[in-house]
C-alpha cells in the first residue's frame, strides 16, 4: 500500500515534469507509453476486474477514432463533442457484444474468440465504408502546429503529452475508486467464481455487462486521442488483431487486476521495445521482428515466473523487505 | 446498389460460373480443413487452445520451401519430413512449456500460446525476411477440363492429400493402441490415470500429432499460396473459425467446417464482393458461437 | 534474403564506423570544412506487409551516397524501420530528428508518409517524399514537405491516356474490360481516380465488371472466374506484386485469354517477384507508370553501380522504388549544395527553388510548386519482354516496339 502510494506519487511528479526534462524523441516515446497505459487500464477493467477476456479491444479504439474523426472531418466539430459520440458508439457496440455473449453463455476462450470475430468483422466493414474513406484511409486536416488549440485538439507534442497524461491519471484514479465500490467488489466476486457470486445474489449478467460497456467506452477515448494525434486512420491498422494483442501486453505483464499494473507494464514495455531496437541497430543487424520476439519471450517469462505480474511481485518483495 | 444487384443476378444465373465457384470452394475448403485438423486434435485431447496454429503452419511452409529450394524436393514429398519435424517440435513444446500451464486458468494458456505465436512468426520474419516465398512445380499452371468445369491440378492434388491424411488420422485414433489411449485420456482423464496411462506423454504425443498435421498442411498450402510471415495470424483465426464451425475436437467436423468456409467464401466472392468474403466467415463464426457453440459435429460439454 | 542482409549489415557497419570517425573528429573542423554534408533520415517499412518494397527503396538511398560524393556532398543515410505502421513511423521520425537528421525522406506508403510529415512540420525539418500518391499529403499546406511523385489522379490520367496511345500505335481497340483492384489504400485511391476520370477521357472501352479483392487474399481463383465470366477484351489491374502473381496464375489455369493485361499505374507487374515467379506468363504484361529513361547518363551510372553492389538482385524489379528513392536523396543533396547550410528553414527554401535537369526519369526537370508538389511527372508504358522491362511508349524514350494484343497463354514457349 505504501509502496503503491510512493510509486504513484513518484510517477505523478515525474510525469508532470517530463516535458521539461525529456527530449522531443523521449516525449514521443512517453506519449506512446502512456497511450498503452491508458488503453491497458481500460482493458483491465473488463479482464482484470471482472474476468472477461477480450482479444478484440482494437475494435473500440477504431470505433472511437472513426466516430470523433468522422465528425471532425465532415462537420468541423472538435473532440469535445466527438469524444462523447465515440463513447456512445463504443458503449453500444460493447453492450451488443456483451449482451449476445452473456445471453448465449459464451464463456472463456469462446468469448475471447467472439471478441476477435467482431473486431475482424468491423475491420472489413470499415474497409468498405467509402464515406469514411474505406480502405483508402481517413485523413484529418492537420491544423496550425504552433498554437495550442484545446477545443479542436490541435497542437504540438507537449499538448498531446499532457492530454494523454491527464487521461492516464484520470483512468488510474477511476480504477482505484471503482475497486472500492460495490460494483468493484461484485466484479471481483464474478472473476473469482461466477456461480458463487450468483448464489450470493450478485446480478452477474448486469454486472458483467457494465464492465464491458465501461471498458469499451473508455477505450474509445483512447481511440479519439489516437485519431487527433496521428491524423490518419486506416481500418487495416487501427482495427488490427496485432493491436488488440499489443494493447493487452502491458496490463498482463504489469499485473492484471491491479490499479498500477497496466501503468507499470506500459512504462516498462514501450521503452524496452525502443531499447531493443537501439541495441539491435547498434549491433548493425536488420531489426525485422526482433522486438516482437523479445516481447514474446518476456510474456512467457512473466506468465511462467510472475503469474501475478511485475507490479504485485514488486510490492510483495517490498513488503517482505520491510518486514525483515 | 442497383449495379450490385445486377451483377448478383448475372452471376447467379450463370450456371457455369456457379458450378466452378462451388467446385473451387470445395477443393480449397478441403485443404483449409486439413490445416485446421491439428487444432481440433489438440483441443479435443489436451484442452489447450493453440493460438499458435497458423504460425506452426507457416513453419511447415518455410520448411517445405527450404527443402524445395535446396534439395529440389516437391512439397508433396516434403510432407513426411515436415510432419516428422513438427511432430518433434510439438512434442517438445508440450513437454517443455505448455505442460507447466495445463492446470493454469484458460486465459493464461491462451496468452502463453499468443506469446509462442509472436515468437514463431517473427523468428520466421528474421530468418526469411518479408518477401513472399514460392515454389515452382511443373504442374503449377496445369488444369483439366471436365465439361464446363475447370479444375486445376494443384488443387486436386492438395484436396486429395487432405482427404488421405484425414483418413490416416482417423485410422490412427480408431485402430492403434496409442490412438485409443489418447482417446481414453480425452474422454476421462481420471479413469485413464487410474488404469496407468501416462497422460503427460499422451498429451505430448497429441500435441505432436496436431503439429505434424498442420506441418503437412503447410506443405500442401505452399502449393496454393506463397509463404510470408504475415499470413500466420490470419490462418490461426481461420483455423478457429473452421474447427468451431465443425466442432472443436471432431476430425470430421474440421473437414466439413473447412469445406463450408471454402464454399461460403467462394460464393460470397462470386455473388457479393470478393473483398468482403472474409466478413462472411467471421459472421458465420459469430453465429455459431452464439447459437451452437459446440459446432456442427461437437458434443456439448 | 541472406545475401541482402549481409550487404546491408556490412553497409551499416560501415556507416557506424564512419559515424564514429566523424564523431571523433573535433568540432572545429565542422564549420571550416568546405565540403557540404547532409544527414538524411530515411524512414521505410522494412518489416510488415510493405517490407519487400521498403527494402528496394533502401537500395536507392544506398546508391545515392556515392553519386552524392561525386557531386561534392557527403551524404549520410540514417535508416529507420516504420514497421509498415503509422504509429511507429511517427516515433521513428521523432527519433531520427533527435539523433540529428537534417532532412527526412521516405516512406513509400501514404499513411506513414503523412505521419512523418507532421513531425517534419513540427520540427521544421524538410521532408522529401520518395513514393506516396495520396493527394492529401501535399494539399495540407505543409511548408516542409516536398514530393517528387505524382498524385493518384495524375498517375491515372497519364495511365489511361497511355492506353489510348497504345491502342492507336497497335491499331487494336478493345471494347470491354474488367477492372480488378486490391481493396487497400493504393488500390482504392486508383479505383476512385479511374471512376472520376474515365468519363472525361473518352476511352474506347467500357468496364463490364469491377472487382475489388482483399489485399490479403489467400487465393484469387473465384475473383478471376468472375472476371472471366464477363468475357472482357482487356484486363485492367491495380495490384501489388503478390496479388498480380495470383491473378496471372489463375488466368493461365482457367485458360482465360485477353488482348492484354494493363496496369494504369500500380506497382505489381514490374516487380522482380512477378517476373521471376511467373516466367513466360509474366511476358507482355504492361504497366503505365513513371519510369526511368534508360538513355540518361545518370540511369546508366546507376545501372552499373547496382550491378556491382547487388549482383544477385534483379535490376528492373528494383528500378521503380529504387529510382524514386535515389532521386529523392539527390533532391536533398542538390538543396544542400545550394543552401550552404543544413538548417531546416534554409534547406526548405532551397528545396522550393529546386530545378534539376539532370535526373534519371522520363520527363522534364524536377521542380516543386507552392505546395511542394512536382506535378509534371509523366508516365511511360513498359512491357515485360524476355524478363526485362522495356519502354514501349512514349516513342521518344522507347527501347522496344509494343506487342498488343499479346499471345495467348498456350502459345508461349
Amino acid at each position: 500500500m505504501i509502496a503503491a502510494r510512493a510509486m504513484g506519487g513518484a510517477l505523478l511528479l515525474a510525469g508532470l515534469a517530463a516535458p521539461w526534462l525529456a527530449s522531443e524523441y523521449v516525449l514521443s516515446v512517453l506519449i506512446v507509453s502512456l497511450w498503452f497505459a491508458y488503453v491497458g487500464q481500460a482493458w483491465n477493467i473488463m479482464m482484470g476486474f471482472a474476468g472477461q477476456l477480450s482479444l478484440g479491444h482494437a475494435m473500440y479504439v477504431g470505433l472511437g477514432a472513426y466516430a470523433a474523426a468522422g465528425l471532425f472531418v465532415f462537420t468541423g466539430i472538435g473532440p469535445w463533442l466527438g469524444a462523447p459520440l465515440a463513447v456512445i458508439v463504443a458503449v453500444i457496440a460493447g453492450a451488443g457484444i456483451g449482451w449476445l455473449g452473456f445471453r448465449f453463455q459464451v464463456k472463456g476462450v469462446y468469448f475471447a474468440l467472439l471478441t476477435i470475430a467482431f473486431a475482424e468483422f468491423t475491420r472489413i466493414l470499415f474497409d468498405h465504408i467509402t464515406v469514411l474513406g474505406g480502405s483508402g484511409g481517413l485523413f484529418l486536416p492537420v491544423g496550425q502546429r504552433s498554437g495550442v488549440d484545446l477545443i479542436n485538439l490541435r497542437g504540438g507534442p507537449v499538448m498531446f503529452y499532457y492530454v494523454i497524461f491527464v487521461m492516464t491519471v484520470a483512468i488510474t484514479a477511476l480504477s482505484w475508486a471503482l475497486l472500492r465500490t460495490r460494483l468493484g467488489y461484485q466484479w471481483q466476486a464474478i472473476r473469482e467464481d461466477a456461480e458463487a457470486a450468483e448464489a450470493v445474489g450478485v446480478p452477474v449478467f448486469r454486472t458483467k455487462l457494465l464492465a464491458v460497456m465501461l471498458s469499451a467506452g473508455l477505450t474509445a477515448l483512447g481511440g479519439v486521442f489516437f485519431a487527433f494525434y496521428y491524423n490518419t486512420l486506416f481500418p487495416e491498422q487501427i482495427f488490427a488483431k496485432s493491436r488488440s494483442i499489443e494493447m493487452i501486453l502491458a496490463p498482463i505483464i504489469g499485473g492484471m487486476g491491479t490499479v498500477l499494473g497496466p501503468l507499470v507494464g506500459a512504462l516498462l514495455l514501450t521503452p524496452l521495445g525502443e531499447l531493443t531496437m537501439a541495441v539491435i541497430a547498434g549491433l548493425g543487424v536488420t531489426n525485422a521482428g526482433v522486438r516482437q520476439v523479445v516481447f514474446g519471450v518476456l510474456l512467457i517469462l512473466v506468465l511462467w515466473f510472475l503469474p501475478q505480474g511485475v507490479w504485485p511481485w514488486l510490492t510483495q518483495r517490498w513488503a517482505k523487505g520491510r518486514r525483515q | 446498389m442497383a449495379l450490385d444487384l445486377t451483377s448478383f443476378w448475372l452471376a447467379i444465373s450463370n450456371g457455369e460460373l456457379m458450378a466452378n465457384t462451388l467446385v473451387k470452394g470445395t477443393l480449397t475448403g478441403l485443404v483449409y480443413g486439413l490445416m485446421a485438423l491439428g487444432l481440433s486434435v489438440i483441443f479435443g485431447v489436451v484442452r489447450v487452445v493453440n493460438f499458435a496454429h497458423g504460425e506452426m503452419m507457416v513453419v511447415g511452409m518455410y520448411g517445405a520451401w527450404l527443402l524445395a529450394v535446396h534439395a529440389g524436393l516437391d512439397p508433396l514429398l516434403a510432407m513426411p519430413v515436415m510432419a516428422a519435424l513438427l511432430f518433434a517440435g510439438g512434442y517438445l513444446l508440450q513437454r517443455g512449456l505448455i505442460n507447466r500451464f495445463v492446470t493454469r486458468p484458460e486465459h493464461v494458456q491462451f496468452l502463453l500460446l499468443v506469446a509462442v505465436a509472436m515468437i514463431l512468426a517473427n523468428t520466421a520474419l528474421m530468418l526469411f525476411g518479408p518477401d513472399a516465398r514460392t515454389v515452382q512445380v511443373d504442374y503449377a499452371f496445369d488444369s483439366i477440363l471436365v465439361g464446363p468445369l475447370i479444375l486445376d491440378l494443384i488443387r486436386i492434388y492438395a484436396a486429395g492429400f487432405a482427404i488421405l491424411l484425414t483418413l490416416l488420422l482417423f485410422a490412427f485414433f480408431r485402430f492403434t493402441l496409442t490412438g485409443k489411449a489418447i482417446r481414453a485420456a480425452a474422454d476421462n482423464l481420471l479413469g485413464a490415470q487410474v488404469i496407468g496411462l501416462d497422460h503427460q506423454r499422451l498429451y505430448a504425443l497429441t500435441f505432436g500429432i496436431g503439429a505434424a498435421a498442420v506441418g503437412a498442411g503447410g506443405c500442401l498450402m505452399l502449393l496454393l499460396i506463397d509463404a510470408t510471415p504475415m499470413i500466420a495470424s490470419d490462418f490461426t483465426i481461420l483455423g478457429f473459425i473452421i474447427v468451431i464451425l465443425g466442432g472443436l475436437g471432431s476430425l470430421m467436423g474440421a473437414l466439413v467446417g473447412g469445406i463450408l468456409i471454402g464454399v461460403s467464401e467462394a460464393l460470397a466472392g462470386t455473388l457479393i464482393e470478393p473483398s468482403m468474403k472474409s466478413m462472411v466467415s467471421f459472421g458465420l463464426l459469430i453465429l455459431v458461437l452464439l447459437i451452437r457453440p459446440q459446432g456442427l459435429f461437437g458434443r456439448r460439454g | 534474403m541472406g545475401r541482402i542482409s549481409t550487404v546491408s549489415r556490412r553497409r551499416l557497419v560501415q556507416t557506424a564506423a564512419l559515424g564514429a570517425v566523424t564523431a571523433a573528429v573535433p568540432l572545429r573542423y565542422g564549420r571550416s570544412q568546405a565540403r557540404p554534408s547532409l544527414k538524411l533520415g530515411v524512414l521505410l517499412p522494412r518489416t510488415g506487409i510493405l517490407a519487400s518494397q521498403g527494402t528496394q527503396c533502401v537500395r536507392g538511398y544506398e546508391l545515392a551516397v556515392a553519386i552524392a560524393a561525386e557531386q561534392g556532398v557527403t551524404l549520410e543515410i540514417m535508416l529507420a524501420d516504420t514497421e509498415s505502421n503509422v504509429d511507429t513511423a511517427r516515433a521513428r521520425a521523432e527519433r531520427l530528428v533527435g539523433e540529428g537528421a537534417q532532412m527526412l525522406s521516405g516512406a513509400f506508403d501514404s499513411g506513414q508518409t503523412l505521419a512523418i510529415a507532421q513531425v517534419a512540420e513540427q520540427r521544421s525539418i524538410p521532408f522529401v517524399i520518395n513514393i506516396a500518391a495520396a493527394p492529401q499529403i501535399t494539399d495540407q499546406g505543409f511548408k516542409y514537405v516536398f514530393r517528387n511523385f505524382p498524385k493518384a489522379g495524375a498517375l491515372i490520367t497519364n495511365g489511361l491516356t497511355l492506353m489510348k496511345d497504345l491502342f492507336a500505335a497497335t491499331n487494336t481497340t478493345p471494347r470491354t474490360a474488367v477492372l480488378m483492384h486490391s481493396n487497400d489504400t493504393f488500390g482504392l485511391a486508383q479505383k476512385q481516380a479511374i471512376d472520376a476520370l474515365f468519363p472525361r477521357l473518352s476511352m474506347p472501352f467500357t468496364f463490364a465488371d469491377s472487382i475489388s479483392y482483399d489485399p490479403r487474399a489467400r487465393d484469387l481463383s473465384v475473383e478471376v472466374s468472375k472476371a472471366r465470366a464477363a468475357r472482357p477484351d482487356l484486363m485492367v489491374v491495380v495490384t501489388r506484386a503478390n496479388d498480380a502473381i495470383l491473378i496471372v496464375r489463375e488466368m493461365v489455369r482457367q485458360r482465360f485469354d485477353v488482348m492484354g493485361l494493363v496496369s494504369p499505374g500500380s506497382p505489381g507487374m514490374y516487380d522482380s517477384q512477378f517476373v521471376s515467379t511467373l516466367g513466360r506468363f509474366a511476358e507482355f504484361a504492361i504497366s503505365n507508370v513513371p519510369w526511368v529513361n534508360p538513355n540518361t547518363a545518370l540511369a546508366k551510372q546507376v545501372a552499373a553501380a547496382f550491378a556491382q553492389r547487388y549482383p544477385q538482385e534483379n535490376y528492373d524489379g528494383n528500378l521503380f522504388n529504387m529510382a524514386f528513392s535515389l532521386q529523392a536523396a539527390l533532391v536533398g543533396v542538390d538543396a544542400v549544395r545550394r543552401a550552404g547550410s543544413t538548417a531546416g528553414p534554409a534547406l526548405a527554401e532551397a528545396l522550393r527553388a529546386t530545378r534539376i535537369e539532370n535526373h534519371m526519369m522520363i520527363g522534364g526537370p524536377i521542380t516543386f510548386d507552392a505546395t511542394g508538389q512536382n506535378d509534371a511527372i509523366p508516365s511511360a508504358a513498359i512491357q515485360v519482354r524476355e524478363g526485362r522491362q522495356r519502354v514501349i511508349l512514349p516513342a521518344a524514350a522507347a527501347d522496344a516496339q509494343p506487342v498488343f494484343p499479346v499471345p495467348g497463354w498456350t502459345q508461349r514457349g
